[in-house]
């Protein structure tokens, strides 16, 4: 077990703990930068999707498992990413540009959103994003000239400074790149006062308010900087599909995005990357079950959909806190290896009281 | 003439919506949770009343009461088996495992039946009441009638009776509820019985006007829409916001282009949200201290 001798205030927000995260951060570093020189290219492009779902589950996650919102529409916010991306791109406009503003575009409708249904409690947020997802699909589907409708429309190639980046090893590493950028963003976001009265907001609302922090103004942010990654996340998936339909965005993306940030565990970037790995690998999984299994089962329609439903209320019900709260316990465990006690991680119940009297 | 025709299709539209509105309506009030699986419950019923009628051969009604028998008990399982470990459990976690729960649902539905569409044999279809010009399908009839039945019965229930007082306080503060000896798990039970066999009604009832199929439950977001509209944890606000939903959406299928007629429901949504965020039969107060 370690014991962080504390010599100095800043140690409390320093994004590296001590030098053994250091040392196995620096290592995981080093295996993705040579990744490509390993694993082919199928794999390769597995991996890039995980960074791109990381990066829209750093968004949901600062959202949910920070601030304590539920989104059930942001595959709405990775449209409008994606689609802002391919027009400006598609315009001649330069890559980084493009990319910065597919986000501020998506941040701006997280904003829209955002300010006038947070007065609201949890349950009338989470309708009111579905209600707006919806209205982005039929946006796309019938705004034809920009968004080429049902039909879809071709992303044209990310070329910067006469190199095309929009697959296999390039691609790779500009998504490596972004999401390396959005994590810092996002740790940085977290340790500023914004980032401290996000978590504040998660866990009581009344006593953030007490503390002077504005509820409305700082909600607004988390949903808008939360769109804004969503949208990030939204350009490189535009290039990652190749081609944008509006069946890409439904509502099964925004729970599948939801579905990340639970079973990857709420409220730790770690979660987010397990969520990440877990969402990739189990259609891959899938797809190997039809075969082995009798057809029956194997080939049994909606099967996808609804194994994630299954899974979603399996770690609800028997581990709320993910697989990364999973990893906590067990590493707990050879910690204090004789004297570990199962009463440590007792979930906290509370009771409901009525929430139309508040 | 032809508004009124339009305006008639537009109540029974609505009335659809209302029933599976005050589902929710009814889960919320007795357990404060939101169930986002009740379109797929009445997705549910609708494939046990077609089990029941053309596949076993029952008659209407005796099918229809097998229905709404076996669906009650669906709902006690879903209720023991999924929501009752997450009692004391934030609500978010609660709307989340009922999205999975709708998920599961819908999957199982598509695995037992097949995704192709089906139709409900029933002693309506095809009959037609004439008031002077006006023509009315007896199906149409048949929900409007069915569901203002309803309204009124559980509107009562809850106004009169002790089980319906017991229930209200359950939702307003579990704990108290406890102390003061009601059997707040049973309660939970019963609730989610009452409310899975009136997805039933709705189901059998829209059957006749719709095609069945796995995905048939997302009209249960619309309805959503419709019980904040009318102001969600009332049910007579959740009726009117299902007829104000349903007019509104025939009104703009026959004026607006297609795609903006499409989001008519969602529009609505935000826009009450906007303006009288607690909806039109406001349940919400603001306590004041």
């Amino acid at each position: 077990m370690r014991f962080i001798l504390k010599t100095h205030y800043q140690q409390d927000i320093d994004v590296f703990k001590h030098n053994g995260q250091r040392f196995w951060f620096g290592l995981l570093a080093l295996l993705v930068i040579v990744a490509p020189l390993f694993i082919d290219t199928f794999y390769l492009g597995e991996l890039s999707l995980v960074y791109i779902y990381a990066i829209a589950g750093i968004g949901l996650m600062l959202l949910v498992g920070h601030t304590g919102l539920v989104s059930l529409g942001h595959a709405a916010f990775l449209a409008i990413g994606a689609y802002a991306h391919a027009w400006f791109i598609g315009k001649g406009w330069p890559l980084p540009l493009s990319i910065l503003l597919a986000g501020l575009l998506s941040a701006a409708a997280g904003a829209m959103v955002g300010r006038p249904t947070l007065r609201m409690t949890g349950i009338y947020l989470a309708i009111a994003t579905l209600a707006f997802a919806h209205i982005v699909e039929q946006i796309i589907a019938h705004w034809e000239p920009v968004t080429g409708g049902f039909r879809g429309q071709l992303v044209p190639d990310a070329v910067f400074m006469g190199f095309d980046l929009s697959r296999g090893i390039p691609f790779y590493y500009l998504c490596l790149f972004v999401v390396v950028l959005c994590l810092l963003a996002a740790l940085n976001l977290l340790r500023s006062p914004t980032g401290r009265s996000m978590v504040a907001i998660r866990d009581s609302e009344i006593s953030a308010q007490s503390m002077g922090i504005d509820l409305a103004r700082t909600k607004t942010i988390a949903f808008a900087v939360s769109a804004g990654f969503t949208g990030v996340a939204g350009a490189l998936f535009a290039h990652k599909l190749g081609y944008l339909a509006p069946d890409a965005f439904t509502m099964l993306t925004s729970i599948q995005l939801l579905l990340m940030v639970v079973v990857g565990g709420l409220g730790s970037m770690h979660g987010v990357f397990y969520g990440a790995i877990f969402i990739v690998v189990l259609p891959q999984f899938i797809a190997i079950m039809r075969d082995t299994l009798p057809t029956a089962i194997g080939q049994l329609p909606g099967l996808e959909p609804g194994l994630f439903g299954l899974i979603l209320v399996l770690f609800l019900i028997f581990e709320p806190l993910g697989i990364y709260g999973r990893w906590l316990k067990v590493k707990q465990f050879f910690d204090e290896f004789p004297l570990y006690r199962k009463a440590t991680h007792k979930r906290q119940k509370s009771y409901l009281r009525t929430e139309r009297l508040r | 003439m032809e508004v009124l025709q339009i305006l008639i299709s537009g109540v029974s539209q609505g009335c659809v919506y209302g029933l599976i509105a005050m589902g929710f309506v009814l889960i919320y009030k007795a357990t404060e949770m939101v169930n986002f699986a009740q379109g797929e419950l009445m997705m549910l019923g609708a494939y046990l009343a077609y089990t029941f009628i053309n596949v076993l051969g029952m008659s209407y009604i005796p099918g229809f009461i097998a229905t709404v028998i076996s669906m009650a008990i669906i709902g006690v399982v879903i209720e023991r088996g999924v929501l009752r470990p997450m009692i004391g459990e934030p609500p978010f976690a609660v709307l989340m495992i009922t999205i999975g729960l709708g998920f599961i649902l819908r999957a199982v539905a598509g695995a037992i039946w097949g995704t192709e569409t089906k139709t409900l044999s029933n002693p309506f279809t095809g009959s037609v009441a004439r008031i002077s010009d006006l023509s009315v399908g007896y199906e149409n009839l048949a929900i409007i009638v069915g569901t203002l039945t309803l309204c009124v019965t559980f509107y009562l229930f809850f106004r009169f009776t002790r089980l319906g007082i017991a229930m209200q306080a359950a939702s307003q503060n579990q704990l108290a509820a406890y102390y003061v000896g009601i059997p707040v798990k049973r309660i939970y039970s019963l609730v989610w019985a009452l409310s899975a066999s009136l997805a039933a009604v709705a189901g059998v009832l829209v059957a006749p006007v719709s095609l069945l199929e796995p995905v048939m439950g997302f009209i249960g977001i619309k309805a959503f829409c419709a019980a904040i509209v009318g102001g969600f944890g009332s049910l007579p606000g959740a009726i009117l916001g299902g007829l104000i939903v349903g007019v509104a959406e025939q009104f703009a299928n026959l004026y607006l282009p297609p795609g903006i007629a499409a989001t008519t429901a969602y529009v609505m949504l935000l826009v009450m949200l906007l303006v009288r965020p607690q909806g039109l039969f406001a349940s919400i107060q603001q306590k004041k201290v």
